[in-house]
């Protein structure tokens, strides 16, 4: 960039650079990707990414850029506004999630989502985790139904906070408990990939503290996705990072690459704040 | 490289500030090594005092600048150039403080053998390895105020000719020593000497290695020249 307006894309895009594809440990894999929000609005062009087993990306970049809306695709949130269309393929575990025999309610089980803000049900801690193994009926039996609860629960590192109080609403808890509260929802449907659109933004550092020691602990069961604005966050706890600029997947590369020595200008410019 | 300017002008301004201040320095070093060899080879005696001077302005600075990144990476947690940038500095600036020491051993010597005939001998040796030395420590500095790192790499590749010419000379002192021994005193303070220009060389190298690390990202040190190259 040779001025410092900002987003203007005067430099070529023609594929992403660094190492955005993973062949053969993949999870989930994007390949040319396009969202259209309506006919004219197109948010994010021809992306083609890997997620890797076990590992968590990260995908930064500055508002509008895309990565919240590719992440929404990856679960199908995006079916639920109205005029948008996904192009292209996302196949989870080789299995084209987009084709008409996936249910997209068993697609978010296994594709789980937590948000920004901390939203858990109006209901007591045991419901909120038990909700989703109700509904998706994977447990008729009440002890079993108690077994999932405790164990979600302890892998949010949640349990001991919340042990004695099962019954109290889940709105009572601090932030990063009702946080952690989600995520223990999330994880009680035994999902393969856990994306996560900002989850720390509305926490105080304490908190996000404890939240990122948690996704490194659940990195090792399961795929993570996260979009984060803030560049530290992403240097710590992510292995791959992505950034996208003006819906492009500008480049993908191990997060010790993308912070000292970035091979894209665009990604150079925006993790060391000249403009964002 | 084609990198603008960050959001913050203050930031700007914190590490456009740092490396003024490493040129200061590199000036101030420059002139140290540049007055420790003519007292040495020319019998400019007086500048050795300046020497030692000149090294209390160069320990601070070396201290401030450390601080200034200290402070820099723990309030901005710089990433990708500006990291590699800080970090360079904080070798970069070891590197002279090194040169410093070097050249005050060089004029503490001066005065010692400008008493003693036998000496003038290699003066010619010592002072084409200073000549050397000078040269890659200025291009050194001209390449890290640039950011040039082609220049850089050829200016680092200089220090064989440092190193061969005190191979060459240690095998002349090692001679003058066998041939008699009342000649160990007069020997070592030239060794000693030739061995700090040649340290000197080092830094200058290591300075060259920092602006390619700079600029491509690539920590180019222990490695043979080939593979600099590639």
């Amino acid at each position: 960039m040779s001025n410092n307006t900002g987003l203007e894309l005067n430099q070529e895009l023609e594929s992403t650079v660094g190492k955005p594809l993973i062949e053969g440990k993949s999870r989930i894999s994007c390949r040319n990707v396009d969202v259209f929000y309506n006919q004219d609005a197109q948010a994010i062009f021809d992306v083609s990414v890997d997620l890797a087993k076990n590992q968590i990306l990260a995908m930064i970049g500055p508002s509008g850029c895309g990565k919240s809306t590719l992440l929404r695709c990856l679960n199908r949130m995006n079916d639920t506004i109205d005029g948008c269309v996904v192009n292209g393929e996302i196949k989870l575990d080789g299995e084209n999630i987009y084709s008409k025999e996936i249910d997209p309610v068993l697609l978010r089980a296994k594709v789980g989502m937590v948000f920004q803000k901390p939203n858990p049900f109006p209901k007591s801690i045991y419901d909120n985790v038990a909700y989703g193994p109700r509904l998706h009926g994977l447990t008729t039996n009440s002890s079993e139904l108690d077994d999932i609860v405790e164990q979600s629960l302890t892998k949010a590192g949640l349990w001991k906070e919340t042990k004695d109080r099962l019954n109290k609403p889940g709105t009572g808890l601090s932030g990063g408990q009702q946080q952690r509260l989600c995520i223990a929802r999330t994880i009680a449907v035994k999902p393969e990939v856990i994306l996560m659109d900002e989850p720390t933004s509305a926490l105080d550092p304490i908190a996000t503290a404890t939240i990122e020691e948690l996704m490194y602990e659940l990195k090792s069961s399961y795929t993570i996705a996260v979009v984060t604005h803030s560049m530290q966050q992403a240097a710590r706890i992510s292995d791959r990072c992505a950034y996208f600029h003006l819906g492009r997947l500008v480049e993908v590369n191990d997060t010790n690459t993308v912070f000292t020595n970035p091979e894209h200008e665009l990604t150079e410019n925006y993790i060391t704040g000249r403009f964002g | 490289m084609n990198i603008g300017q960050h959001i913050s002008q203050e930031y700007n301004d914190e590490l456009e500030d740092l490396r003024n201040q490493v040129l200061s320095m590199g000036g101030l070093v420059e002139e140290q090594f540049s007055d420790a060899s003519q007292a040495l080879l020319n019998g400019k005696i007086e500048l050795a005092q300046e020497v030692s001077q000149l090294d209390y302005k160069v320990n601070a600075m070396e201290v401030s600048i450390d601080e200034e990144c200290a402070q820099i990476i723990a309030r901005r947690q710089p990433t990708a150039i500006d990291l590699r940038n800080l970090f360079t500095i904080i070798k970069v600036v070891t590197d002279l403080e090194r040169i410093g020491d070097e050249s005050e051993k060089i004029a503490r010597f001066a005065s010692e053998l400008l008493t003693d005939a036998k000496s003038m001998n290699f003066y010619k040796n010592l002072k084409h390895m200073a000549s050397i030395a000078r040269n890659m420590l200025t291009d050194a500095l001209d390449c890290y105020a640039r950011l040039d790192a082609k220049k850089a790499l050829e200016i680092s590749g200089m220090d064989v000719e440092i190193d061969a010419e005190f191979e060459n000379l240690n095998r002349l002192l090692t001679t003058y020593l066998l041939e008699d021994t009342k000649n160990i005193e007069s020997t070592l303070k030239v060794t000693w000497c030739a061995r700090s220009i040649e340290r000197v060389g080092d830094h200058a190298k290591n300075i060259c290695e920092y602006v390619v690390y700079v600029v491509h990202g690539k920590d180019i040190r222990h490695v043979d020249d080939k593979e600099h190259k590639e």
